[in-house]
């Protein structure tokens, strides 16, 4: 297979159908046990494809979709006990649209549990491995499909980003990560964490097969009552106007204290390389940001207790034996089927909405999120784009951060105000710091997705760092 | 703050979990330390500041009341622990 890009490969499945599959299906089999990036993996697809493969989008490309988007007739886990035999009767509105463009479903990949994480590790089917060191974390919560990505194992998959979960393991793994603005992408069958902040979004090897597939999978859908009915652009068409005259903002808050120097290096690199493309650079700071991450943990866990109370071992999931009653089922049901990390948010979420508590610390969260979205919105007045690190530092390994979830939650500092903001933003490879990938961080103005693609396809025209592979994954090493 | 055992229980019947003897210690001390960290929310100034509960503050559309879909409820039940005669099955709660 010479080139690993959505175009040539729906050209190549044109020429020998189901040859690309094939060769996926090769790579999944030869290298998944290293990475335990799949929960699961389909032999056959589940369902027949579309009659008429000529017209579709993205006809015969192999995907793989997070655990989290709930598929017909196969098994769901959201990376959880709790789910570990939920095989769901419907599709989400993200896998029914993709499936209509012609795209193969080669899997589903792992993913931090009910994507509350950000290395893997909160999985009940254990950690993803990071290809580019295996001893390190790929980042989460959509860290199996950052690394199956990464690794060569499936060209593009799906990705949902509540606080960074897109972008932060696409920057640990050295892929291209999107999270569309919120609303854009139907959040229809995605198993909700958080539903104020939830996006699906997509993880590729580049700028451009990411324009391929958003443009397939973004648009209206009436299932779900936040999305928003808008054209949906053409972004590969908007993906030539390049960034000559681009106004990027630089969020020199990103560049304080916490950050490791060579990323910055890297970053302020990747900066120069813009600006050499034609983009004018200016330094902005927005006064809120640094209250995202306190603010973020008291919405997300909010919701995330309200919405993980369906989980009650009656209608699915898993189910405790020998209740005594139906507290006593409930409570064991719940206990048994969710991890630490779970049940912590849980509590945490219980806490700030019980009463007494709800005024100090949720309404006052949610009025910091107005603070931090004007603040998005005042820069994004005066310039076209917003820039920074994606990560403070590169992967880190593997029980690094697991004794501590404060250190492990601020990890997501530069990518969780944008998901209070609801903007949209992407994480793009721009260079290695001790053999492992960095990411620059491109936020746009809402909707305003074909921006953002068409610079980080003009950064990823005049640079290679999306082109690496990580050694011990080369094409040839099937 | 320190999180009193007896407020992690109450926590924990609110929101139907099973806390272990040996975990309340570990729980209550990571839950402090979160919600102390959380605390810096009240240096924002934000007296004239309307609570933002959702980014994009549209209006929710309303539908047609018309019948969209069936439930197939044998289908739906496939995944249920516990169903008999198109039921979910509980444990006994009228003695």
């Amino acid at each position: 297979m010479k080139s690993r890009h959505v175009r040539a490969l729906i050209e190549a499945d044109r020429i020998h159908p189901g040859q690309v599959a094939r060769h996926y299906r090769e790579r999944i089999a030869a290298f998944n046990s290293r990475l335990n990036a799949f929960i699961t993996v389909l032999d056959q697809e589940p369902r027949a494809r579309p009659a008429d493969a000529g017209r579709c989008l993205l006809a015969g490309l192999p995907i793989a979709h997070k655990d989290i988007f709930v598929t017909r007739d196969v098994r769901t886990t959201c990376g959880s006990r709790m789910l570990g035999g939920f095989v769901p009767p419907y599709d989400a509105g993200v896998v029914e649209r993709l499936a209509d463009q012609g795209c193969v479903l080669l899997g589903k990949t792992n993913m931090d549990e009910f994507a509350m994480g950000s290395s893997n590790e909160t999985s009940y089917f254990g950690p993803v491995r990071n290809p580019w060191d295996l001893e390190r974390v790929p980042g989460g919560s959509s860290g199996g499909s950052a690394a199956a990505v990464a690794a060569g194992l499936i060209p593009v998959a799906t990705g949902t980003d509540t606080g960074g979960s897109i972008r932060q393991p696409a920057a640990l793994c050295g892929v291209t990560g999107l999270k569309p603005t919120y609303g854009r992408v139907s959040r229809y069958g995605m198993i909700a964490f958080a539903s104020s902040l939830d996006q699906a979004g997509i993880l590729a090897r580049s700028a451009e097969d990411a324009a391929w597939v958003l443009r397939a999978m973004a648009g209206h859908d009436p299932r779900d009552s936040t999305s928003v009915n808008r054209p949906v652009p053409d972004y590969v068409a908007a993906l030539a106007q390049g960034i000559r005259g681009c106004r990027i903002g630089v969020l020199e808050n990103c560049f304080d204290t916490g950050l490791n120097p060579e990323v910055g290096e890297r970053i302020r690199d990747a900066l120069r390389v813009m600006e050499r493309l034609g983009a004018k650079l200016c330094d902005i700071r927005l006064p809120h940001l640094a209250l995202s991450v306190p603010a973020y943990y008291v919405l997300a866990p909010a919701e995330c207790s309200s919405n993980l109370a369906r989980y009650d071992g009656v209608r699915f999931g898993h189910r405790a034996q020998d209740a005594q009653d139906l507290p006593d089922l409930y409570r064991r049901s719940r206990s048994e089927g969710f991890g630490a990390e779970v049940k912590r948010r849980i509590l945490i979420g219980t806490y700030v909405l019980s009463h007494g508590y709800y005024d100090a610390y949720y309404l006052q969260a949610q009025r910091v999120r107005r603070l931090i979205r004007e603040d998005f919105l005042h820069a994004l007045e005066t310039v076209d784009l917003l820039a920074g690190p994606t990560t403070p530092t590169p992967a880190f390994r593997l029980g690094e951060k697991t004794e501590d979830p404060l250190t492990m939650y601020l990890n997501d500092i530069y990518t969780i105000g944008v998901n209070l903001a609801g903007l949209p933003a992407l994480s793009v490879p721009a260079g290695l710091v001790g053999g492992l990938p960095v990411g620059l961080h491109l936020i746009a103005g809402d909707f305003n997705e074909a921006l953002m693609l068409a610079a980080a396809h003009a950064f990823q025209g005049a640079t290679e760092w999306h082109d690496l592979v990580p050694p011990g994954f080369e094409e040839s090493a099937s | 703050m320190t999180f009193a055992r007896v407020e992690l229980e109450r926590l924990a019947t609110l929101a139907s979990l099973d806390i272990g003897r040996e975990d309340l210690e570990r729980l209550g001390g990571e839950l402090s330390r979160i919600l102390d960290f959380v605390r810096q929310l009240e240096t924002a100034a934000t007296h004239e500041t309307e609570p933002l509960t959702h980014p994009l503050e549209l209006n929710q559309p309303l539908r047609f009341d018309a019948v969209a879909e069936t439930v197939d409820r044998e289908r739906y039940q496939r995944d249920a622990p516990r169903t008999e005669s198109g039921y979910y099955l509980v444990p006994r709660v009228i003695e």
